[in-house]
């Protein structure tokens, strides 16, 4: 070590501060925090003096004013007399509908395709490959304007679906009818609804209560059923045949109370020139869905594709050579080291479809640009508040995605020594 | 023993058999059928459908572009021709759209007569990039130099660029590839004096004024050189003179100059820029602008200064978190209130702005990787060679970590060439939307819905495949090891 003197009987100088390791991080730390504070005044002085110019002020009241306009797809119940907030609320709700249907379709739409772009189908491969370059090397934008313009033009007219030798016909056994307008689809319905049951000072679904309850009990059971059967195997050697019993847990309790209630499915019929009866997905919400799945699917496929040739055939020879079958092989050796590479990168994606659900504005699903964003920063003139809200919603959204992301990897991280 | 042997074998070959051809079912189409279509009953019924799925698809298409038509003025006269050559009730692509349109498409509502401007441009674009890009291969280099170098001047020539204007483009290409020849160290000089090039050919006006901004960053090295004894200092200083000559000086020097010296070309207004013009003008200044942006934020992330670290953090997830399109409305509806009042500048230099502080948050995360994927004993070693913190990253991390990270950032290319299309929504003429729009808008092409979409997307197609399909190649080339 060149420091023969002890540090702290130098005497200070001024050029210490940036000559001297120990004082120069804190000069250059000094140094761009007061920059990008000045920064960030100047910033601010600006917004204040133009928004004095232009007589504004900054402040959220607007948000309880009320609204004035229509919202056509709506998860909770809106008119135009109430709120921009609650207008701001259910194209929030609407946007994180889209959202979750999409990353669930994607996901499976992206693990079928990344699996069988690995299948030893020759054609199959090929044709996942053409897939999965098509779709990642073309913009979502254009996706979703094709969609779009698939559905408004080729598709038929709900009245092209009258009469006996129609134009049309309604596909998946005449339960779905996508027609130019809208998808018709079959409704849930319950026959003997029971009363609604109060929870916590707010009325319930009755039915929803007890399928969730019958859920959580089957599963509690199926719990204490792998433990017992675990505790046998670790004492017998021999693992006792549960599979049914498992299947039989989840199964009667559903259809028993299907059957008690009389769940049945109402599918859309046509009365007049409209389909009645089912639901009428607006076709902005299906566009949006099947583009963003389509689009998102793609890279989930190469990911999927990634994780599993990232664990190397020595592992499965390591477990066959152990004595173990190919499911448990499957299960407890390629999958947990797949998902390990796998699931990071996935969640990403989910977050990467979650703001790419703006693209909403192409096809005119009411989300939360469009609602807070676009109508309600329209009508009050209120930019500044409007995008500020919307910007700080988008990023919650985008840091609780990744907490989980954070939690996930924590928890598989390899315990190094 | 010999004997006894010859007694219990009563016969022994010679001679090797002639090797026989293998039997029929291992052999030629019907083994590759066997082995990659029929392999098994999944293998099968996978195969099957997928036939399915090629039928059904050829069947709804194939008649569609089969009778697509190139030669026509209008849908109306597209329609007129399917009826007569295909019957009544026919349909088809009518490509005439693509071919009428074709300017437009390129170029938006840039005037005819300047179209030389971009398409040189876009040329000499390839020869700033030779010396970065293309160094290892010389037959690479050469015929990347070569294309774009005849293409700039034919291209120019053919869209009726000026004798004067031509004659300065053929002397400086012949200069430039001189230069990259025999002075590789000199040509990345000239890559970086490129950008000022470009932004006066496509935006045009008085070339003094990028020139004299390009003067205040060589006073800058020039006065940091001559400072350097004194370490940080220097950069303090370089900075100070660079922002002191921006500041006072450079407007009014530009404004003598072009006094003294008049070099001008026509000013372009920023709407006129349109369709895969503006597309790649956006994708390609934010690209170059995000990666040094990207480079300087993951190092930032990477310090061990906290206070720098946070506002790293800070912006990088912040700009991560939120779409872009939110940041194009931020670019269109509030940047306006940032500035001093009565700033306004130009549309497409906003979301330039809003696009390239995008890509750059994504870059840093990519990058941010590729330096955590270093082992630590990189640092230690750099360290105990006795380099201070630039030296060491700039010798020995990052070619480390950007190798690493090659496909990452090529990727995040890609995205932001494919997100640039989202201009369409704060009012600039992308070729998806916008632009086809306006096209369809007028009498002659209403209703021509599908041709467009099929052209952008084609060539969009064609360029970010091609990019990653040069980052492959990279990654490969780049290889030093053999894990």
């Amino acid at each position: 070590m060149t420091h023969l003197q002890p540090a702290e009987h130098q005497p200070f100088r001024l050029s210490m501060l940036i000559y001297d390791r120990r004082y120069r991080s804190l000069t250059i730390q000094t140094v761009v925090f007061i920059g990008v504070m000045l920064f960030a005044a100047w910033l601010v002085n600006n917004t204040i003096e133009n928004l004095a110019r232009l007589g504004k002020t900054f402040s959220f009241s607007f948000l309880w004013a009320r609204a004035g306009y229509d919202i056509p797809f709506s998860l909770i119940p809106y008119a135009a007399t109430d709120t921009h907030m609650r207008a701001a609320v259910v194209g929030l709700l609407n946007t994180l509908l889209v959202s979750f249907v999409g990353c669930v379709l994607a996901t499976i739409v992206g693990v079928l395709a990344g699996v069988l772009r690995l299948s030893n189908n020759w054609l199959v491969s090929k044709m996942m490959t053409v897939y999965v370059e098509i779709f990642r090397n073309v913009p979502l934008l254009l996706w979703i304007l094709v969609i779009l313009a698939i559905f408004t033009d080729v598709l038929p007219a709900p009245r092209d679906y009258r009469g006996d030798d129609a134009a049309a016909q309604m596909i998946l056994f005449d339960s779905v009818a996508p027609t130019n307008r809208y998808t018709a689809i079959p409704r849930l319905a319950v026959e003997h609804a029971p009363g609604p049951v109060v929870i916590a000072g707010t009325p319930v679904n009755g039915a929803l209560v007890a399928f969730a309850v019958a859920l959580v009990a089957a599963w509690l059971v199926w719990k204490w059923l792998r433990g017992w059967a675990r505790a046998r195997q670790n004492r017998t050697g021999r693992r006792p045949v549960t599979w049914w019993i498992s299947v039989l847990l989840f199964v009667v309790p559903l259809v028993a109370l299907i059957n008690l209630f009389g769940v049945h499915l109402i599918p859309p019929t046509l009365a007049g020139f409209n389909f009645t009866g089912g639901v009428n997905l607006d076709n902005g919400f299906v566009v949006l869905v099947l583009a963003l799945t389509l689009y998102t699917g793609a890279f989930i496929a190469e990911i999927v594709r990634a994780g599993i040739l990232s664990v190397s055939r020595g592992q499965t020879e390591a477990a066959f050579a152990l004595g173990l079958r190919a499911r448990p092989t499957m299960g407890l050796v390629i999958l947990p080291q797949a998902l390990r590479v796998i699931v990071p990168p996935l969640i990403s994606q989910f977050l990467n479809l979650t703001k790419n659900s703006s693209l909403a504005i192409a096809v005119g699903y009411p989300d939360l640009r469009a609602t807070l964003g676009g109508t309600t920063l329209n009508q009050t003139g209120r930019e500044m508040e409007a995008m500020m809200l919307m910007m700080g919603i988008y990023l919650v959204l985008s840091l609780l995605i990744s907490a989980v992301m954070n939690l996930y990897n924590a928890r598989v991280r390899l315990k190094e020594r | 023993m010999s004997e006894l042997h010859a007694e219990t074998v009563p016969f022994v070959r010679g001679t090797m058999l002639p090797q026989a051809s293998p039997p029929a079912a291992e052999r030629g189409l019907y083994r590759w059928l066997r082995t990659n279509l029929f392999s098994g009953p999944l293998n099968t019924v996978l195969t099957i459908v997928a036939l399915f799925v090629l039928w059904w698809l050829f069947q709804h298409f194939y008649p569609w572009i089969r009778h697509s038509v190139w030669n026509a003025s209008s849908m109306a006269e597209c329609r007129a021709i399917f009826a007569e050559r295909w019957g009544e009730g026919a349909a088809g692509g009518c490509f005439g759209v693509i071919r009428e349109r074709w300017n437009q498409f390129l170029f938006g509502f840039y005037p005819p007569s300047e179209y030389w401007r971009p398409t040189s441009a876009f040329c000499l674009l390839f020869l700033a990039l030779a010396p970065v890009l293309f160094t290892e291969s010389r037959q690479m280099r050469w015929i990347v130099v070569a294309v774009a170098s005849v293409g700039a001047f034919a291209l120019s020539m053919l869209s009726g660029a000026p004798a004067p204007e031509l004659v300065c483009i053929a002397v400086g290409v012949v200069v430039w590839i001189a230069v990259i020849e025999y002075a590789p160290r000199a040509a990345l000089v000239l890559t970086l004096v490129f950008p000022f090039l470009a932004v006066w050919l496509l935006w045009g006006g008085s070339i003094w004024g990028p020139a004299t901004i390009l003067g205040g960053a060589v006073i800058g090295v020039v006065v940091w050189r001559l400072l350097a004894r004194f370490g940080i200092l220097a950069v303090v200083g370089g900075l100070a003179a660079a922002a002191l000559w921006w500041w006072f000086l450079s407007g009014d020097a530009a404004a003598d100059l072009q006094r003294m010296l008049p070099l001008s070309l026509p000013r372009m207004e920023s709407r006129s820029f349109g369709g895969f013009l503006l597309a790649i003008t956006i994708g390609v200044a934010a690209i170059t602008m995000s990666l040094p942006l990207g480079v300087i934020l993951a190092l930032a992330r990477q310090s061990d200064l906290p206070i720098v670290k946070a506002f790293a953090v800070i912006f990088i997830e912040f700009i991560r978190g939120v779409p872009l399109i939110t940041l194009l409305f931020v670019a269109s509806l509030l940047l306006n209130y940032f500035l001093p009042p009565g700033t306004n500048f130009d549309i497409i230099l906003r979301v330039i702005i809003m696009v390239t502080l995008f890509a750059s948050a994504y870059m840093a995360e990519v990058i941010r990787g590729g330096l955590a994927s270093l082992p630590r004993g990189q640092y230690e070693a750099a360290g105990a060679l006795g380099l201070n913190y630039w030296k060491m990253q700039r010798l020995i991390i990052l070619p480390q970590a950007l190798k690493v990270s090659i496909p990452g950032i090529v990727g995040t290319f890609i995205g932001v060439f494919k997100d640039t299309t989202l201009v369409t929504f704060v009012g600039l003429f992308d070729p998806l939307k916008q632009l086809a729009d306006t096209i369809r808008a007028t009498f002659e092409w209403k209703g021509a819905y599908w041709e467009p979409y099929i052209f952008s997307g084609f060539i969009f197609f064609i360029l970010c495949f091609g990019m990653s399909r040069y980052s492959m190649h990279l990654e490969q080339r780049l290889k030093r090891d053999h894990r």
